[in-house]
Order: C-alpha cells, then structure tokens, then sequence
C-alpha cells in the first residue's frame, strides 16, 4: 500500500473478492475426485495393457468390443486426461513465470489435453461400435 | 513490480536430502512423465482403431528394446504416482503425518513401484 493513501478501508477488505481464480477449490476438489477414481482404474488398466502387450490386432479389437473394457477405458481416459489437465496446470503455473508464456502454455495444457482426450475416445468408440 | 531478480524460495540446494523430499519431487516428475503416457496411450489406441498396417508399425515401435525402456518407464511412473498418490489422499483425510509413518510409507510406495512394476512386466513379457 502507497504511504499516501489516506483511506480508511483495511488491506484485507481492499483485497477481499479479488482473489485470483475464484475456483480454487473446485481445481483441488476435481483433482482428488479423478484421483480416486484412477485408484482402481489405474490398476485394471496396468493388468490389462500388460496382457495384450503382445497381442496382435484382432486380440484387440476383440478386447475393445467388450462393453465392460470400453466403459471402464473410457472411464480411465476420462478421469485420467482430467487429473493430466489439472497437474500439468499447477506445474507451469508453478514454474512458467512470464505472464504471457504462463498464458499461452495454460491455454495450450487445457487444448491439446481435450484433443487428445478426444482423439483416444473416439479410438474407443470405432472399436467398440464398427464393423 | 520488478519480479526478475527477488529470491525465489525453496532454495533445494541448503536441504539434506530425505526421503519425503525426494519422493515429492518424483511424484511431479513422475506425472509430467505420465502425461506422455497418455499421449502414448492415445496413438497406441488410434493406431489400433485405425487399421493392420498402422498398428503393426507402432506394435512393432513399442516392442523395440528402446520401446520397451519406454514402457517400462511410463509402467514404473504409472505405479510410482499411483502408491504415493494414495499416500496423498491418506494425508489429505489426515492420516501418516507423524515422521515415522511418513518415512515408513515413503519406503512402502517405492517397494511396491518396483514389485508391481517387475510384476507387471511379467504379465506382459513374461514368456520372453
């Protein structure tokens, strides 16, 4: 505060409602949420990728068609790609201390993990639903 | 407001290394790390939606030795932040503050990275 400011309001009520999110708590709750869907998630997922590690392409696919291994897939790249998002925005807002670079990698974080979470969802899908 | 030159805090180099600090930071690294997983996953799953001879080329990347120093890196990273992530969420319910416990589960998380991560590995490649 400027030595000359002769105002009567306290530093607190000058900053009250300007914090600077708005919504951290939501960021923390959604975090913790995926995190515990990714508990059992993460260890079906392990298991199975392990065993089609040397699958071939019918195996697969056969693996895909299976409502049960869809759902639960679409579940870990849900969950996952989410927590992705979260973690990789506390990172740069962490470490990226440029005001336009910390914008313009958050904006890119939040882009490129809907694109991807797209493009794996849809993957799913054309197993799961095609020929 | 001059941000370039104040000091930036924490200053990692005056710490002794202890094991609740490093594992912190590999629990970062190790999620930094897994979001390159995911971007495996996903060409790994459009390569298997998009057809024989696209999937046999990336089955065939992954199954490279280098491929496969990969896997076991995003398998390793995958079980690391999965057992010290639920080491997280013990804390966030309040629970494994005292320094004992603190200490004993951070050796628990990395016994069970290596455990799940060869076991793992068996299931996947156990035949080779």
């Amino acid at each position: 505060m400027k030595m000359t400011d002769r105002s009567l309001r306290t530093p607190l009520a000058r900053v009250r409602g300007l914090g600077s999110a708005k919504s951290g708590t939501h960021h923390f709750w959604i975090q913790r949420l995926t995190a515990v869907a990714l508990v059992p998630l993460t260890i079906w997922f392990a298991l199975s990728i392990a065993s089609l590690a040397t699958a071939d392409l019918p195996s697969v696919q056969a693996w895909m068609k299976s409502p049960l291994s869809a759902t639960l897939m679409l579940s870990f790249l849900l969950a996952g790609f989410w927590h992705m998002k979260l973690g990789l925005q506390v990172v740069i807002e962490d470490y990226v201390h440029s005001e336009w670079t910390k914008v313009t990698c958050l904006v890119m974080n939040n882009l490129i993990s809907i694109f991807l979470a797209l493009a794996a969802t849809l993957a799913v899908l054309k197993m799961l639903l095609g020929g | 407001m001059a941000a370039g030159n104040r000091p930036l805090s924490p200053h990692l180099q005056v710490y002794r290394w202890q094991i609740t600090m490093a594992l912190s930071i590999v629990h970062r690294i190790s999620g930094v790390g897994l979001a390159l997983g995911m971007l495996l996953l996903t060409w790994w799953l459009a390569a298997a939606a998009s057809g024989p001879e696209y999937f046999d080329m990336v089955h065939g990347i992954m199954g490279s030795v280098i491929g496969r120093v990969i896997l076991l890196g995003f398998t390793g990273s995958l079980y690391f932040h999965l057992c010290n992530g639920i080491r997280h969420l013990c804390w966030d319910a309040g629970y494994g503050f005292e320094l004992g416990a603190m200490r004993n589960s951070g050796i628990l998380v990395i016994v069970a990275t290596v455990v799940l991560t060869l076991g793992t590995f068996l299931i996947g490649y156990g035949a080779v």
